[in-house]
């Protein structure tokens, strides 16, 4: 696996977003929700089923637009840009996404020079290249003449990484990675999203995989957030029993030292 | 990671299929050639194919085997070329846009409307003359968009289609749509109404004159040039209507835009040749088939498809039955509706654009 060649990347971006509401059908879904990443950051978006996370990231990627509040990157007002201009700034990696039959890994991943080229034009050279660095990045370059519904789950979800790399994003953001990936592609995703220096925001399940690979965790709870911080700060058993009403210990993982939940049968 | 599990698998495994575009892309023009001098060496009198070659390549404009290969055949292949590449075109582009592998120009009611703006024209009398040139295409181009837009309408589900809902509200405003043209030919009392009822519902390429080329050719190339150029946002709404969106492409919006383009192409072509069918169904798939879903090699590979696929077409039309002519649209529908069949029966299956 190469490392990362940030010398073409556009920098980082920092996100800020400042009471998100969102509101559909008379149900409040998103209640004045806060989120910061700063320039690099990998900040982890936690919390029950329904809690509004997956709702959020969208109005962060803007194919929900919040009722009211306001999501700024680098200090601009991401409500006021194109569809075009916000692709170039965020690329998503969304929950089972799924791409037509028919089509190569490479052609899968050169979608991403779409926000760059205007419609009819073709990707030339650097355009190629950069598709082979990203799917090098992903460790995924031997893969790139193969059909991309051929894949497997942690094969699919590297290549839409390298997409999403193709967009020469500033902010990354991810919707529950790691879902059906066994135990070593999970890992192996959240490692990779670490490793690119882009600005991360993640929708995970497990809190424990949430604690070892995010800088800082956003908690949700219908609609709103009830706890930001680092992951030590914030994963707790009280926590856990007020959010998701669960009796947990929290202990320090023995070799890395981020906070690990064991959770406690129910009583 | 496993090699590909079935010999179907492997065949549609798209890496090798983009090695073969240039040998599809050949293989087709020679197709287009072979088919193109047998559309105008087959007829009621027949010309040795040596013969037909010697006088296009030649330029021969005298003698009687000329005069039947310039004037009478020359402009029917012509036209036969223009509108299959033109069907196959709009069809692989309103696959796309919709999300589903049945759409075609002539289930989704789009050829249908045209030929009913184009006989209401003719029938209030402005089809003709100067006028009509322009108010005969408009016309369809207004049917065409109209049927198209409300057969999207009624089956759209957030920017796809499910095949039920495509299927019932495509045949239903199609049948709508014929039955008017049927009833207006009729109480108009046209002259050989029933005639041009089989035309405008059926297709067919008998019509085809050199003076009216010029119109056909003109917005099939600017038609064909644009929706070539569509490659990349066609591409794009490969992810889905949120990927698409999150790759820089509004779906919406481009949609509109190709629904508008599409209609225009498919209306002028209906206005000279009829509502032929299938062809934008079939020869999509077939080329999908051998290029992969890729659009910048889809495109030019459906449209030479589509060329050929109608020529032969044509050819059986009028040399099948002949002296009679069966109209062309009953020779696509009778290779096209099973073929729709066997689609229908795997997409329940898999339910994805294959």
């Amino acid at each position: 696996m190469t490392a990362v060649d940030a010398g073409e990347r556009t920098g980082a971006a920092a996100l800020t977003a400042t009471g998100v509401r969102y509101a559909i059908g008379g149900r409040t879904v998103l209640d004045g929700v806060d989120v910061s990443a700063a320039p690099g950051e990998t900040v982890g978006l936690v919390g029950p089923n329904g809690s509004g996370k997956t709702t959020f990231l969208r109005c962060v990627y803007g194919t929900v637009r919040p009722s009211a509040g306001r999501v700024e990157l680098d200090g601009v007002d991401a409500a006021g840009l194109t569809v075009r201009q916000r692709a170039r700034r965020i690329a998503v990696v969304a929950q089972d996404a799924g791409v037509a039959a028919g089509l190569t890994v490479r052609e899968v991943t050169a979608m991403g020079r779409g926000p760059h080229k205007r419609f009819w034009e073709q990707d030339g050279p650097d355009d190629l290249r950069r598709v082979e660095r990203a799917l090098t990045e992903v460790d995924a370059g031997h893969l790139a003449d193969r059909a991309f519904t051929e894949l497997s789950g942690g094969e699919r979800q590297r290549v839409l990484i390298a997409r999403a790399l193709v967009q020469d994003p500033g902010l990354l953001a991810l919707d529950e990675p790691t879902n059906h990936l066994d135990v070593r592609h999970q890992l192996e995703i959240l490692s990779l999203v670490r490793r690119l220096g882009t600005t991360n925001v993640l929708v995970l399940h497990d809190l424990n995989l949430a604690a070892a690979y995010c800088d800082r965790l956003h908690v949700l709870d219908g609609g709103r957030v009830v706890a930001s911080g680092t992951p030590a700060e914030v994963v707790t058993a009280g926590l856990l029993a007020e959010v998701y009403g669960v009796p947990a210990r929290v202990e320090p993982h023995p070799v890395t030292g981020a906070p690990h939940v064991l959770y406690l049968p129910l009583p | 990671m496993t090699a590909p599990a079935t010999a179907a698998e492997a065949r549609r495994a798209p890496a090798r299929s983009a090695a073969r575009l240039p040998l599809t892309l050949a293989v087709l023009t020679l197709a287009l050639l072979a088919a193109a001098v047998a559309g105008l060496a087959l007829g009621p009198v027949r010309i040795p194919p040596g013969e037909v070659l010697d006088i296009v390549v030649r330029g021969e404009r005298l003698g009687a085997y000329a005069s039947i290969v310039w004037d009478v055949r020359m402009p029917r292949v012509l036209l036969a070329v223009l509108v299959g590449a033109g069907l196959a075109l709009t069809g692989t582009v309103l696959q796309a846009l919709v999300r589903n592998p049945l759409a075609d120009p002539f289930l989704m009611g789009a050829s249908s409307g045209a030929s009913s703006g184009a006989v209401l024209v003719i029938v209030l009398g402005i089809g003709t003359g100067a006028l009509g040139a322009v108010a005969l295409p408009a016309a369809a181009f207004a049917g065409s968009m109209a049927a198209l837009v409300t057969v999207y309408a009624l089956a759209r589900r957030g920017g796809s289609m499910t095949t039920g809902r495509l299927v019932l509200a495509g045949v239903a405003v199609q049948y709508i749509l014929q039955a008017f043209t049927s009833l207006v030919l009729v109480v108009a009392a046209e002259a050989e109404h029933v005639r041009q009822v089989m035309f405008w519902t059926l297709g067919g390429l008998g019509g085809a004159r050199w003076d009216e080329l010029a119109v056909p050719a003109l917005v099939l190339v600017a038609g064909t040039a644009v929706l070539l150029a569509l490659a990349r946002p066609l591409d794009l709404l490969l992810a889905g209507e949120e990927g698409a969106h999150t790759l820089g492409l509004d779906p919406g919006r481009f949609r509109a835009w190709a629904f508008v383009l599409v209609s225009l192409v498919v209306g002028v072509l209906v206005a000279y040749s009829g509502a032929i069918g299938f062809v934008g169904l079939m020869v999509p798939h077939a080329a999908r088939m051998v290029v992969g879903a890729a659009h910048r090699r889809l495109l030019p590979v459906a449209a030479l498809g589509g060329a050929v696929f109608l020529l032969l077409a044509d050819l059986v039309a009028r040399t099948a039955a002949a002296p009679e002519e069966i109209p062309v649209g009953v020779v696509t529908a009778l290779v096209g509706g099973p073929f729709f069949l066997w689609l229908l029966r795997r997409s329940r299956r898999t339910e994805e654009i294959a």
